[in-house]
């Protein structure tokens, strides 16, 4: 079922376009790695500031809402760009363990995430900067720094397990 | 004379550079390193520069943004050159005869530059891009001119990979 799907995917106007014409892939490519640059970084600036290890003249509270709209969008530009490479050849990149592994800990990162906005950060506007953050912050940021780690490990691992082209 | 091509030949001869083209985990290893520290020197670059055109925090003068980022940038920098380092002598013809890796490094000296420039005015004095109009409009250029030059190496350091064939 899953594979009629990237089967179709793969068939489609814009994959098979791109996996025949290659010249398009390693500038959605490049776009990719910018935006994940972007995703990864400023993620760990607020993961680093939750485990108290950096900016700590600066509250948890305002430092996610200045930073996690870039993001957010950068994230956005990751997954359009990211889905686009991933059509190209999706079935074979459905079956590539990196790859699966990436969409694993993608998905552990977003669900990190969702438990701290919804439990644990529920109290952030009332953080005091000057006292440490709390034990359930800080694990959020830590987790979430590891997972990011390895989801970029993943993501450079599918380029030396499989061949595009 | 020695020319490049005969110094990469050299060098990708050497125990270190066969050493770390069989191990296979090597590169990967490294090029994941590598690209956790763009992530953090550019998302640092990137705060600096958005508060320089006004875009975030704007309640914090420059100079408090500077501070809490400027020190991530030249921290990270030396482990990124480190890591490039081991990538070249890994694999030493795909990389400095590569016009991408070429540009690279130009583009690299250039972000450098601008962070640099960004960063004495700073320490001199703390206000000196919020001082005049005219100032502020030198430090938006300055900014936009180093997310170009940030965008620019993530583009070329993906292009190494793509100009390899045609440097041989």
């Amino acid at each position: 079922m899953l594979t009629e799907f990237f089967q179709w995917l793969q068939d489609s106007q814009i994959a098979t376009t791109i996996r025949e014409d290659g010249s398009y892939f390693p500038w959605i490519e490049s776009v990719h790695v910018l935006a994940l640059t972007m995703v990864v970084g400023t993620i760990a600036i607020i993961d680093l500031r939750l485990l108290d290890l950096a900016s700590r003249h600066r509250s948890v509270h305002r430092m996610v809402i200045e930073i996690l709209p870039y993001s957010w969008t950068a994230f956005a530009v990751a997954l359009v760009t990211g889905g686009t490479l991933f059509a190209s050849n999706a079935v074979k990149y459905s079956e590539n363990w990196p790859f699966r592994a990436k969409m694993l800990l993608l998905l552990l990162a977003g669900l990190n995430m969702a438990l701290f906005h919804l439990v644990t950060g529920r109290g952030i506007k009332n953080w005091d900067p000057a006292v440490r953050s709390p034990i359930g912050a800080r694990l959020a940021g830590g987790i979430s720094l590891g997972l990011w780690v390895g989801v970029v490990a993943c993501g450079r691992w599918i380029g030396f397990t499989m061949n595009p082209f | 004379m020695t020319s490049l091509h005969e110094f990469c030949e050299w060098l990708g001869a050497t125990d270190v550079s066969v050493g770390i083209q069989t191990v296979n985990w090597i590169i990967p290893t490294v090029q994941t390193v590598h690209i956790l520290c763009i992530a953090l020197v550019i998302s640092s670059a990137a705060m600096i520069n958005l508060r320089l055109v006004g875009a975030v925090a704007r309640d914090e003068p420059s100079a408090a943004i500077a501070q809490r980022y400027l020190p991530w940038i030249w921290y990270i920098l030396p482990i990124m050159l480190i890591t490039g380092t081991i990538l070249v002598v890994g694999e030493p013809a795909r990389s400095l005869e590569n016009p991408a890796f070429q540009l690279k490094m130009l583009l690299l000296i250039g972000a450098i530059s601008t962070m640099l420039i960004v960063q004495r005015q700073l320490r001199r004095d703390p206000l000196f891009w919020e001082r005049s109009g005219r100032r502020r409009l030198a430090a938006s250029g300055l900014a936009w001119m180093s997310i170009m030059l940030w965008v620019g190496i993530v583009f070329a350091g993906r292009w190494i990979a793509y100009l390899q064939t045609a440097a041989g």
